[in-house]
């Protein structure tokens, strides 16, 4: 028997949230034959939205078939890209940043652009916000490698602050213990 | 010296509960050998439990002294391990040598009162706070047959309650 090759591609779907989206997808998919990676499915302002890894000998082409009729029924918008990830790859984060503020224009802008000046690399980063409409906050918690060490993100979210003293930012130093 | 085979998950073995330790005898302390020697040759390994070998008996090895900047009492045997008090609430980031290419945020204790005996059969009781006492609630846990895994708490959900309770 010749076993075909696998791929790897990111499956991305996004539309209005309702119950058994996820069991519907990841059935058809697994009666397809097709496997699952990483993953990261969440709710976001009433939206449902998935990014997928799907590894299948199929082609990105097949792949869309099996998909759309389902994705046109639960009214989700589908997007498929066959890419070069692999499973198994792993980076485990050294700093965290923890950042809320009532102000919300251009907050992620500004943060993230003097952590990136600094040398920090964004594996996660989630971001809420609370509050009411009138009093809103925004709340946004980052993971990454601080590739220039962390005194040089100290000193870049010092700047920041002196300009911005609205912005509460807290950096945490990640330690992973194995045992 | 001998590095022991470790088991990995989803080897069934981790979930068996182990049984106190009841003679410190020769045997014991030949095992505790091994046990440490396979600990140090784990890169950044700080802990151990012998579960995590297949030996299903309530012994734990610790040793953070190689973390900067932190409370604790160095290298140590803890057989039959108790921990009589807990308090605070912590997230840290945890990996396990039973788990390869895993880690995550698991909420432990932040300080413990602990009863452990030692290699020689004398009891001790150890005041532990930080990397040390989530290392031992860690190393505990295998002694119980639960691994991190079954402790994870996601961020999303911290974010979100710290929303509700502000
Ligand atoms: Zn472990």
């Amino acid at each position: 028997m010749n076993l075909k090759e696998t791929k790897w591609f990111m499956v991305t779907l996004v539309g209005k949230d309702q119950i058994g989206i996820v069991a519907k997808i990841t059935t058809i998919l697994y009666e397809a034959g097709c496997n699952l990676g990483e993953a990261s499915m969440l709710r976001l302002g009433g939206n449902f939205t998935i990014m997928l890894m799907v590894n299948s000998q199929a082609s990105s082409e097949d792949l869309e078939k099996l998909l759309q009729p389902i994705a046109d029924n639960l009214q989700l918008h589908l997007h498929i890209d066959a890419i070069d990830g692999q499973l198994h790859q792993h980076q485990v984060p050294n700093v965290r940043v923890s950042v809320h503020s009532a102000d919300r224009a251009g907050i992620v802008a500004k943060v993230t652009t003097v952590l990136a000046e600094a040398g920090l690399n964004i594996l996660e980063l989630e971001s809420d916000v609370g509050g009411n409409e009138t009093k809103p906050f925004y709340i946004m918690q980052i993971e990454g490698i601080a590739t220039l060490g962390l005194p040089a993100l100290e000193l870049a979210l010092q700047t920041l602050f002196s300009k911005q003293p609205d912005i509460e930012v807290k950096l945490e130093p990640i330690e992973t213990m194995v045992m | 010296m001998a590095i022991l085979d470790l088991l990995t998950y989803p080897d069934v073995r981790l979930k068996s509960v182990s049984t106190p330790v009841t003679s410190f005898d020769e045997k014991l302390h030949s095992f505790i050998n091994d046990l440490e020697d396979t600990m140090r040759a784990g890169p950044g390994s700080v802990g151990i439990a012998a579960p995590q070998v297949g030996h299903f008996e309530r012994i734990v090895i610790v040793d953070v002294s190689s973390k900067r900047k932190i409370k604790h009492h160095g290298r140590l045997i803890l057989i039959n391990p108790e921990i009589i008090e807990w308090d605070g609430l912590e997230i840290g980031r945890e990996g396990c040598m039973s788990v390869p290419d895993y880690t995550a945020n698991v909420i432990r204790a932040k300080t413990i009162k602990l009863i452990a005996f030692d290699e020689k059969g004398i009891e001790h009781q150890y005041d532990m706070e930080a990397y040390e006492a989530r290392v031992v609630q860690h190393e505990i846990d295998h002694l119980d047959g639960l691994l991190f895994l079954d402790r994870i708490v996601s961020r999303r959900n911290d974010l979100f309650r710290r929303k509700v309770y502000k």
